[in-house]
């Protein structure tokens, strides 16, 4: 590294362009929490604003974690979440009524979220641990399964199907990256879709509406396709450029349901229009490609499936919401990442942008030692 | 894949493996991501009109402010129809806090009914955040006021002021202008206008108010409103006033129509007075009428069948839907066309009080008969035999020529919304409509008014018009313009001073009609009687003595009629009057006299009136109250007695 200078050196190393693109992500979601609020910091604005502060220092303080931690880490974070997972639908059971978080005081701790990067860190565990010959028999396929399976059932008992959706892909992504046959994959697919009439008719009242009025918005356009309707009139009438800051009237007015949470994007098109749209999008995308490079860049195995796990992890959460929104998925309750107000998606986004700084500081590292 | 066939896996291969599949999955979300922008600029670019055409009727409310409605004003200006602000008080769901306290302490101070309220609460429960329910319209102002004051203590109470029609003569210019209501589905189905359901707007139903309706209705105003999806109001963003409808000028002299419906008193009948200068027409009752008013607020259903099932028909109007047969009023007219075709007035007819054609008896009025009559003395006598004697030697097609000529068998231009316009009937009709020869016996039936022919009464009155003036007048409702100008009637001035002088005699010659005589010193009136027969007398009736009316069910009564013009000598008014089955108890002569001399003595005729109507158990709102309290105390034995404030409020 260069001579000392003014900056201490583990500053130095903070990758900077990176925490500009989260910041300027969420200042920007910021920003829009203030107009949804109706020109107030609060109620959203400025608690969301404390959070991610709070956030970005648990994230650098992740980041100094070393590889090592994680890998060893991956197994008994993952049974603590499981196990977390079980007592919350315990609570569910005994309250009598379907429950996704337990209260801590003064958190309300949501472990589905945490399962999230857990999925990922221990599969990428899992297909370190497996020796490379080991990788076309089923003793590379089941086990692997059965740890996407029991997280993934017991939080769709909750019932939270974005999130049961969001584990499964996320497991599935880790295996494909560990080099499984693609014929598996190709098989997959093929049954998923010929089971869906399967879990159609499985789903919940309201999950199987949510995916009727997604097939069909106009159909219901007051009732259950109120949300869609709206939140497609909301960014369709932003046009080019939007109605401008504070002008919205999609959101001002009450029209667009859950406009600072999970419709957050399209109270943002609404007054920044296309331009404010790829502005996101593209500031995303950056977000997951530095994810996936990272991946790309690590040398050891573990590290290498973990971060691009990880960042395919924060692009489905910005996939599904964007989809959702745009009326190009039902609404399954996924929200924006980092805009959306609301810790959980932030907590999770953030543990995956540390997990993933900290696994980037490896090989540079290793490059100097 | 062969790169996957039954080689062994090493740590180097399984490194390559990821690199590829990183690969292949970073650019699976690059395209997710183009895929993403790419639907965004489709809905914000292509589609960006469509969805802000949404946007906007999402934020937007506009609601529509209806116009005031024109006014009808008589020829001088005098109010027919008007606006009168009624006070409402209407309920904003939103504000409502205790919805069951709320309603009971306004169905205490509104007098409310049971059946009132159980609307209510069905609208309240169908109704949307500050979309006004309505509680009460055309409130007195003492209940207005009950709730104006305690406002405090009824949260979503909204008091207001609204228009509703006004006709100050009441029945009187009921059959005239008709009324007004809320629009029928079926108007909306065809008009598709918004303005038609907004709440309070009505709609001409009948008579003038609908066929002007184009000229009362005028423009709506907007207000635009920016509201939440809750239907709360955030701020108005432009208020466009309404429009009132245009004013209509009638020809009426209001005075005169209420006079001339209050002078038909009890009869059912009408009365049509012309302007003899312009053919404008200055009354035209039917009586017994229904009070537009009551009608415009909506009629209850008592109301509804008391006048349906009256045998007077309050619910026809007579003048233009009544037809009758003229009787002897064509005696002035056939005389006419006697003359155009060369009969001599001196000519004699020796009447005996009975014509045989073929096997066939036709009486004269007069059971003796008249002796030797010329045309003067047949038509002040009204003599029956000389008009079959003169009709049958002329053969009726030229009497029917004349009859159209002064205007029966006419269908008027003007504004009203239906006309029966009757038959003049001659040879060809019969063919075309019977397929059977015209008879001697249709000529002499003819000739005294009777058989086919059927007349209105704004026809007599036309008829009156067109001798007396000598011009071919088409009567005119409106007074919007100059009245176009009219031809002259294609008869000699002699032959028209003949029968003036003819129909002179018939009021002022001891003729017929002296009871039409003009109590108006220095102004004579000329006229004709006549008496419709409305049954067959038979043969055995003769014999025994002809039924006196009194005797006969009120339908089989004869009809009274009389058509005529004042002054005598330069005719200024022509008027028409037909009594139905009156018989000859109540004659129209002095009905007709005491109309005409009001426009020449008001106070002395409304004196007459007066003392008439004592007579008859008060005015017309009087009659008509008691009337309806008679119905409803039959129909409902057992109800209590309705409120006397109900009745000095007409």
């Amino acid at each position: 590294m260069s001579g000392p200078g003014i900056v201490p050196a583990p500053l130095k190393q903070l990758p900077w362009k990176l925490l500009l693109l989260v910041v300027a992500i969420t200042g920007f979601g910021l920003a829009v929490l203030y107009s949804a609020a109706g020109g107030h910091m609060k109620p959203w604005a400025i608690s969301q604003g404390v959070r991610f502060l709070l956030f970005l220092i648990v994230a650098i303080a992740l980041s100094r974690l070393r590889e090592e931690f994680w890998k060893q880490t991956a197994f008994p974070t993952y049974v603590v979440v499981v196990v977390l997972l079980a007592v919350v639908e315990l609570i569910g059971k005994v309250s009598g009524g379907s429950q996704r978080w337990m209260e801590l005081g003064i958190v309300r701790l949501q472990p589905s979220e945490f399962m999230k990067p857990a999925i990922v860190l221990a599969l990428a565990r899992f297909y370190t641990l497996l020796p490379a010959t080991e990788l076309r028999s089923m003793h590379a396929i089941w086990p692997a399964a059965a740890m996407i399976a029991v997280p993934a059932g017991l939080v769709l008992l909750q019932p939270d199907l974005g999130t049961a959706t969001m584990i499964v892909v996320g497991g599935i992504t880790v295996m494909f990256l560990a080099g499984l046959p693609l014929r598996l994959f190709v098989a997959g697919a093929a049954t998923l879709a010929a089971s869906l009439p399967i879990a159609f008719s499985m789903m919940h009242d309201y999950q199987r509406n949510r995916v009727l009025i997604f097939l069909n918005p106009e159909s219901d356009p007051l009732g259950t396709g109120y949300h869609i309707s709206q939140s497609k009139i909301a960014i369709g009438s932003g046009g080019l450029f939007g109605k401008g800051f504070l002008n919205g009237t999609q959101s001002h007015l009450d029209y667009l349901p859950e406009g600072h949470t999970d419709f957050v994007f399209a109270t943002m098109a609404e007054e920044w229009g296309l331009l404010g749209g790829l502005f996101l999008i593209g500031a995303f995308m950056l977000l997951v490609n530095w994810g996936v490079r990272v991946g790309l860049r690590a040398e050891s195995r573990f590290a290498r499936l973990a971060a691009a796990g990880l960042a395919t992890t924060i692009f489905f959460y910005v996939a599904i919401n964007l989809m959702m929104v745009m009326g190009l998925a039902p609404v399954v309750g996924i929200p924006l990442p980092l805009v959306s107000f609301g810790g959980s998606a932030m907590m999770t986004v953030m543990i995956c942008v540390g997990i993933l700084m900290s696994l980037d500081r490896q090989p540079r590292r290793g490059r100097i030692g | 894949m062969k790169l996957f066939g039954k080689r062994v896996i090493t740590d180097a291969t399984q490194g390559f493996v990821f690199t590829r599949r990183a690969l292949v999955l970073g650019a699976a979300q690059g395209g997710v991501g183009l895929l993403l922008a790419g639907r965004m600029a489709w809905l914000s670019v292509v589609e960006n009109e469509r969805y802000s055409l949404l946007s906007e009727s999402n934020r937007v409310n506009l609601t529509l402010v209806p116009p005031r409605r024109g006014w009808i004003v008589d020829r001088t200006g005098k109010p027919i129809a008007i606006n009168r602000t009624d006070f409402r008080v209407d309920l904003i769901p939103e504000r409502l806090t205790d919805r069951d306290k709320t309603l009971a302490a306004v169905q205490r101070l509104l007098a409310l009914s049971d059946d009132e309220m159980q609307r209510i609460r069905e609208e309240l429960d169908g109704a949307a955040g500050f979309q006004p329910v309505q509680i009460a319209e055309n409130l007195d102002w003492n209940r207005y006021a009950a709730v104006s004051v305690r406002l405090n203590d009824l949260p979503g109470i909204m008091p207001g002021r609204g228009f509703s029609r006004f006709y100050p003569d009441g029945a009187a210019v009921g059959h005239l202008v008709g009324y007004v209501g809320p629009a029928s589905a079926a108007e909306y189905e065809k008009a598709k206008d918004p303005l038609l359901i907004t709440p309070g707007f009505k709609v001409g139903k009948e008579g003038l108010e609908k066929t002007l309706e184009p000229a009362l209705r005028g423009k709506p105003g907007a207000k635009r409103v920016e509201v939440t999806a809750h239907g709360k109001i955030v701020r108005e963003l432009t208020t466009r006033p309404d429009i009132s409808g245009g004013t209509v000028r009638l020809t009426i002299d209001a005075g005169l129509q209420a006079y001339a419906a209050r002078r038909l008193g009890t009869a059912s009948g009408s009365v049509v007075v012309i302007d003899c200068a312009n053919g404008d027409i200055l009354a035209m009752a039917s009586m017994p009428a229904y009070d537009p008013n009551s009608f415009s607020d909506g009629i209850s259903h008592d109301e509804w069948d008391m006048l349906s099932q009256d045998d007077h028909l309050p619910l026809l109007n007579k003048v233009l839907q009544g037809l009758y047969p003229p009787g002897s009023t064509v005696k002035p007219m056939n005389a006419l066309a006697l003359l155009e075709a060369g009969v001599g007035p001196q000519e004699t007819v020796l009447c005996t009080g009975a014509y045989r054609v073929g096997s066939g008896l036709f009486h004269c009025h007069k059971r003796g008969g008249h002796g030797m009559v010329d045309m003067r003395r047949a038509v002040a006598q009204s003599c029956d035999v000389y008009f079959y004697h003169m009709a049958r030697r002329l053969g009726y097609d030229p009497i029917a020529r004349m009859a159209r000529l002064v205007g029966l068998g006419e269908r008027y231009d003007l504004p009203v919304a239906s006309q029966r316009y009757g038959t003049v009937p001659d040879s060809a009709w019969k063919k075309a409509k019977y397929n059977r020869d015209w008879t001697a016996a249709d000529t002499v039936n003819a000739s005294i008014g009777q058989g086919y022919m059927l007349t209105n009464p704004l026809q007599l009155a036309v008829m009156a018009a067109r001798i007396g003036s000598g011009r071919m007048f088409a009567p005119r409702l409106l007074a919007t313009s100059a009245p176009p100008a009219a031809a002259t009637l294609p008869v000699p001035a002699e032959h028209l001073a003949i029968v003036h002088d003819a129909m002179d005699a018939v009021v002022n010659g001891g003729g017929t009609g002296g009871r039409a005589r003009l109590q108006v010193p220095g102004v004579l009136m000329a006229g004709k009687t006549g008496t419709a027969q409305v049954r067959r007398i038979t043969l055995a009736e003769r014999r025994t003595g002809v039924l006196g009316d009194a005797a006969l069910p009120f339908r089989l009564r004869d009809h009274s009629l009389f058509i005529g013009f004042a002054p005598a000598d330069v005719p200024r008014y022509a008027v028409s009057c037909i009594l139905e089955h009156s018989g000859h108890i109540v004659t129209a002569a002095p009905i007709a006299s005491d109309v005409v001399s009001y426009l020449f003595d008001k106070d002395k005729a409304l004196a007459r009136l007066e003392r008439l109507e004592a007579e008859w158990g008060g005015t017309i709102a009087q009659r008509m109250a008691a009337q309806a309290r008679a119905f409803r105390a039959a129909r409902h034995p057992a109800a209590a007695v309705p409120d006397p404030a109900e009745e000095d409020a007409r």
